[in-house]
């Protein structure tokens, strides 16, 4: 399949770059009306993308400030729209994972669509089979758990939330590496391979399930639960010795 | 020098001349009814004031020894024994030594000319129940003093105070290779933009708080370094020591934005406690504790395009200390 996509991609772009031509595709052509109706107003004209240079202050009515989708590939369009990172209601907040308002097909459409812009990775499909648990918590550690903690839960970092990869699919993980949305570096080949990627994968999707060493879990968010909890006994305990120690006075 | 001798000797004077107080209210009829004295009561206490302070040094003799295992537990339990036994202690002198009387209705107002003296003298008949008035005040301070010092000494730990030289060496010098955790030179060309690399000199213990570097790329028309530092980065290729100067923590951060117009700029930022260093201009503090600009190390790029040091850092490495500012990064002689 990528490399039927890949071909599909060379082609389109020898192709003139609206998409519109007969012969790109009818998932391109209907992801063009998509397009048109909920991207364009950020991303510009064929994917050209709005900076407030080119659209001075709200220039023909257009308020919407987008990066250019040219050369981004169907990897980047599918992470995007399948997370339900895009549409964005304002190209000022961060986006975040949620419910998609398209559909699989039209979600389809619009990927197909914004590969037809110009030659880009394809959808990557990792084997998390094959990967390995324990060298995947190592470079999850190196590479991922500054931001998402080692358990994959998320976190905060400066100006923006690193997301929890609890709900996430293999898919998604595979490309949110290789595209780095939004305040994310991106990860080449040369710093994470496609089989250390599968590795990475294995251990996040172990990471969904963690076992339980004993005692209580509380969140699994080390000491700060704990110390709430040792906080909540001292304090009845200290309470109690004041009560055998003090004396009630009787008024 | 003599000032304080002066002093010394002036305390010692005091403390010797003092003169055992008169009872001033044996005139006056007492206010709090008279206890019998409980000698027992107060040895207790005398012996948990003494088994707070020894649990209190325990603490100051434990944090002494780096190589004990379960230390931490090991310096909770004595700091926790050494607050319990002050409060045994208070407790029994609460129960059994404060004379205690119970009256249905609250002490009365005393009329404003004898104020001062009712309350001293409810202090002082309050009291009366002590024998050894004396020991028990030094038994105490014993106990305020080895616990105050238990608070204080782990302050040492702050920074180094003797010999801080070693502080300021790292193993980068001009024409020193760069390389990957596999030993592999690093190519300029390999460096690729909105992504980051941790690198290490070649052949250098990379245990040390000087070797490891974060590597980023920039647009050279992105980058605003100081004037001095214009040639520093080949390419747009910018290194920086990868330990915060704030506690010295790994910076595995890399704030990128996808997009500049609407998005917070490239930063490189510590896990620990979110210090943040904007890498386009040197690396100064943009957010958090840190204190100081992250060192940034010059690069050069050789003739067969491989990144080498082009001289040490630009300031000491790692976390801060008295007077860090002082001398300038060397390498071990």
């Amino acid at each position: 399949v990528t490399r039927a996509l890949a071909a599909v991609c060379a082609a389109l772009v020898l192709a003139p770059v609206a998409g519109a031509q007969p012969g790109v595709g009818i998932k391109a052509k209907k992801g063009e009306t998509l397009y048109a109706a909920d991207c364009l107003s950020c991303h510009g004209i064929a994917g050209r993308g709005i900076s407030s240079r080119s659209h001075p202050s709200g220039t023909l009515g257009v308020k919407g400030l987008g990066p250019p989708l040219r050369g981004v590939g169907a990897l980047s369009a599918d992470f995007y729209l399948t997370t339900g990172y895009m549409p964005l209601e304002s190209p000022h907040d961060q986006p975040h994972h949620t419910g998609s308002p398209f559909d699989k097909q039209e979600i389809e459409a619009l990927v197909a669509y914004v590969a037809s812009l110009g030659k880009g990775p394809g959808i990557p499909h990792p084997h998390p089979g094959r990967g390995d648990v324990s060298s995947g918590l190592a470079l999850f550690t190196e590479h991922c758990a500054g931001c998402h903690q080692v358990v994959a839960q998320g976190g905060y970092v400066p100006n923006a939330v690193a997301p929890s990869l609890h709900e996430v699919t293999p898919v998604q993980i595979a490309e949110a590496v290789r595209v780095g949305p939004y305040l994310m570096p991106r990860f080449s080949k040369r710093q994470i391979t496609d089989a250390q990627l599968d590795s990475i994968i294995a251990y996040v999707e172990t990471a969904k399930h963690p076992d339980d060493r004993g005692g209580w879990s509380i969140g699994r968010i080390g000491p700060v639960p704990e110390g709430l909890v040792a906080w909540l006994i001292a304090t009845v305990t200290l309470v109690g010795c004041c009560l055998a120690v003090g004396r009630r006075f009787q008024g | 020098m003599n000032a304080l001798k002066r002093f010394f000797i002036a305390a010692v004077v005091l403390l010797l001349g003092r003169k055992k107080r008169e009872p001033r209210f044996g005139e006056r009829s007492r206010i709090v009814p008279a206890g019998a004295p409980d000698p027992r009561a107060e040895w207790v206490v005398l012996a948990l004031l003494i088994a707070a302070t020894l649990t209190a040094a325990g603490f100051i003799v434990v944090y002494a020894f780096d190589q004990l295992a379960h230390q931490t537990q090991y310096l909770g339990l004595a700091l926790g024994l050494a607050f319990a036994f002050v409060a045994a202690a208070l407790v029994v002198v609460a129960r059994r030594l404060i004379v205690t009387e119970e009256l249905e209705e609250p002490y009365p107002v005393p009329a404003h000319p004898g104020t001062q003296e009712e309350i001293e003298q409810l202090v002082e008949e309050s009291g009366d129940r002590f024998t050894r008035k004396r020991l028990l005040v030094a038994g105490a301070g014993a106990a305020g003093t080895a616990i105050g010092a238990a608070l204080v000494v782990p302050a040492l730990a702050l920074g180094p105070f003797l010999d801080v030289d070693p502080l300021y060496e790292t193993p980068w010098r001009r024409g020193v290779r760069l390389v990957d955790e596999h030993g592999r030179p690093l190519l300029m060309d390999e460096i690729e933009r909105e992504t980051f690399y941790t690198a290490y000199p070649e052949g250098a213990d990379r245990e040390q708080i000087g070797a490891p570097i974060v590597i980023v790329r920039f647009e050279p028309s992105e980058l605003h370094l100081p004037a001095e530092r214009h040639a520093w980065a080949p390419g747009g290729v910018v290194a920086y020591s990868k330990i915060c100067t704030h506690a010295g923590c790994a910076i595995t951060l890399f704030r990128k934005p996808t997009f500049r117009p609407v998005e917070p700029g490239p930063a490189l930022v510590c896990p620990c406690h979110y210090s943040t260093f904007d890498p386009t201009k040197g690396g100064n503090v943009i957010f958090g504790p840190a204190g100081r600009d992250l060192p940034q190390l010059p690069l050069a790029a050789d003739g067969k395009g491989e990144l080498r040091a082009a001289g040490n850092f630009s300031g000491p490495v790692g976390p801060s200390w008295w007077g860090v500012r002082s001398k300038k990064p060397r390498n071990p002689s």
